[in-house]
């Protein structure tokens, strides 16, 4: 299987799925790049997804546009009432708070609100998270914020394979989609299917497999929860790590049967505690599985602060392995 | 001045505008009786906008309406009485009851929705509007708004969006005065709307919305440009409502003799009425026939909505998701 990174694998998915279906466009921001401009047409998207998808697709199709977050989001949801599988670039994640009527009262309410009369394929793709100092206005998560609309599927890749596989259903999902992707896991790599692969959304993955304790660990926090997994091997600690891949439809199923092998949780997730995916998935637990728990449920995520600038203080902002190998070990004392 | 339309054109228009105006003044009468759930807010006054601009539309041609949208429902084709039932929230209404007044929407019809949000809707049409360019086929769509929108920065970024990405759609603002309680000359600090609308950098005009043939032969030169690929338009109506923002709204804002001073000076039935006698083109006996028969499908349509079941509590966990 070839090795590709997180943005090849995005690279792929898109393409792929854009040469599949001449339905599919994508705009935003610069996602060619050098509209208008007197030097580079075609610069390949800001985090650099899009090379030369401009020259194959052509202008209809990589379309970019003014900075109107509020219009990209309405104008794919407009444009998918209509016939196009439109994707909408937000660069940022925290910059749905620009477009929130788009998606919150628009998008996620057609279906039900008309009776079932219209889907609405549009697919959101925003970067998230963490990591690169880039202070309290681009480094935010909301996934914990939009798994909270009803009609709204929530996706958080972890690795290169679920990028492409969870890309390539999104585009072909009939409801509205919105993608964090990691701006932090961009250039990490990993084993990803050739040609068309498709993730079923619901579908959590059982990244590791123990029998000490289980951790659900959410987008790049999988990765860390790996680290603290191989400390924790070393003194005969194992541990489930469950990847759920999307927060909406969540896969209770796969946590559930975990903590009930286990008798314990660690939930890993680096947004704000409050009303959150990590306090989402610990009611779960603590529902419909209280009878498996030997021991209470332990949250890992960032403090109830926005994320700070300087790199030291946002080390500590962010969850890190030794924090889930403590959170872990706590669980054990119980 | 010879017949802009054919004589079942105008009693087309006709019949289309005098519904919304009894269909309006009879929800009027029957809010206070305490069967219609909810928020209505009503279009009478302003008929002459949604069938003015929606005559010059094909059935393929889609729009996006606003919270006070039974007007645009009626002018693009929405039948009287699921519309109805969807008011009563009942379950034969048109969104099966779970939209309600504020919701209404009908696809086949191409009516994409009135909409809770002011503001909302333009966004949509423009990207409605993109499907269009992209597809290669030659509809529009319309995104309506009142006065009050027009202060709204998702519209401004959807007038601005439709204008680089030219595509075929037209922004109609139907400035009755009133955003709410507040007037429409202290929100709109550019004064003269369509001016702001063409800073934009599309044609733009003001029309007279109490008069179905200036609205007819403004919106028709919008569309025909867009459907020739030459961009969007704005067009800005001045009309009036005859009754509150919403059903129960006791109108403190306004002069104890308003609303009867607009009702015969600007009504644009009576207009539309007195011009096409006038000019010969219809006959006065034709025009009272299409109202009796409105009023007695209006009567019909709140009888069966009253008496219609409502809708299966079952539904209120469907249609969430396509698949889920």
């Amino acid at each position: 299987m070839p090795v590709m990174s997180y943005r090849e694998a995005l690279t792929d998915a898109y393409r792929l799925s854009m040469r599949k279906d001449p339905r599919v466009c994508i705009l935003g921001e610069d996602v060619a790049g050098g509209a208008g401009a007197s030097g580079q047409r075609n610069i390949g998207g800001i985090f650099g997804p899009w090379p030369d998808f401009l020259p194959e697709f052509g202008e209809q199709r990589m379309i970019d546009t003014p900075i109107s977050e509020s219009a990209i989001v309405g104008t794919a949801v407009g444009a998918a009432l209509c016939g196009l599988r439109p994707v909408a670039e937000i660069m940022f994640s925290d910059f749905l708070g620009l477009c929130l009527d788009q998606i919150w009262n628009q998008a996620a309410k057609f279906r039900y609100m008309f009776g079932g009369q219209t889907s609405c394929p549009v697919v959101i793709r925003v970067n998230t998270g963490a990591g690169m100092s880039a202070g309290s206005q681009h480094s935010q998560t909301g996934y914990g914020m939009m798994t909270n609309i009803p009609g709204l599927k929530v996706v958080v890749p972890a690795s290169p394979a679920d990028v492409k596989g969870l890309v390539m259903t999104a585009i072909e999902d009939p409801d509205p989609v919105i993608i964090f992707d990691h701006k932090s896991l961009f250039t990490d790599k990993g084993e990803v299917p050739e040609g068309e692969f498709y993730l079923p959304f619901g579908e959590a993955e059982l990244v590791r497999e123990g029998d000490d304790c289980t951790i659900v660990a959410i987008s790049r926090m999988v990765k860390f929860s790996q680290k603290a997994a191989d400390a924790l091997a070393k003194d005969g600690i194992s541990v489930d790590i469950v990847n759920p891949r999307t927060l909406s439809p969540l896969d209770e199923e796969t946590i559930l049967e975990s903590v009930e092998h286990t008798g314990r949780l660690v939930v890993v997730d680096e947004s704000n505690p409050r009303c959150s995916a990590a306090t989402d998935i610990a009611a779960l637990v603590a529902s419909k599985g209280f009878s498996s728990l030997k021991a209470p449920i332990e949250m890992v995520t960032a403090p109830h602060t926005p994320p700070p600038f300087a790199p030291n203080l946002e080390r500590a902002y962010l969850p890190g392995p030794k924090d889930i190998e403590a959170a872990v070990r706590r669980t054990l004392k119980g | 001045m010879s017949q802009p339309l054919s004589a079942e054109q105008l009693l087309g228009a006709w019949r289309r505008m005098v519904t919304i105006r009894e269909f309006e003044e009879r929800l009027h009468r029957e809010m206070p009786k305490g069967m219609i759930p909810g928020f209505t807010h009503l279009y009478s006054g302003q008929e002459a906008i949604a069938v003015g601009v929606c005559d010059t539309l094909d059935r393929e041609d889609v729009i996006v309406s606003t919270h006070r949208g039974h007007g645009h429902c009626l002018a693009k084709g929405c039948e009287v009485k699921p519309m109805m039932q969807e008011i009563y929230g009942r379950a034969g209404g048109l969104c099966g009851g779970k939209g309600g007044s504020m919701h209404i929407a009908d696809f086949s019809k191409g009516m994409l929705g009135a909409n809770g949000i002011v503001g909302g809707g333009p966004p949509l049409a423009t990207g409605a509007a993109l499907a269009f360019r992209n597809l290669g086929n030659r509809r529009v769509s319309v995104g309506f708004g009142g006065d009050g929108s027009a202060n709204q920065g998702t519209v401004f970024e959807a007038m601005n969006m439709a204008v680089v990405l030219k595509v075929p759609t037209l922004f109609v603002f139907e400035n009755n005065g009133y955003s709410e309680n507040t007037a429409a000359d202290y929100a709109i600090g550019a004064r003269d709307l369509a001016e702001r609308c063409a800073a934009f950098g599309m044609p733009a005009e003001t029309g007279d919305g109490t008069d179905f043939f200036d609205v007819y032969e403004r919106t028709q030169r919008a569309v025909e440009r867009a459907r020739n690929g030459e961009g969007p338009s704005s067009l800005v109506f001045t009309c009036t409502r005859f009754f509150g923002h919403f059903e129960g709204d006791p109108q403190k804002y306004r002069a104890a003799d308003e609303v009867d001073t607009f009702r015969q000076t600007m009504d644009c039935l009576s207009k539309f009425r007195d011009r096409v006698t006038g000019e010969g083109w219809l006959e006065e006996a034709a025009l009272q026939q299409v109202h009796d028969e409105v009023l007695a499908l209006i009567d019909e349509a709140v009888e069966e909505a009253m008496a219609a079941p409502l809708p299966d509590l079952a539904t209120l966990t469907t249609d969430v998701y396509t698949t889920y």
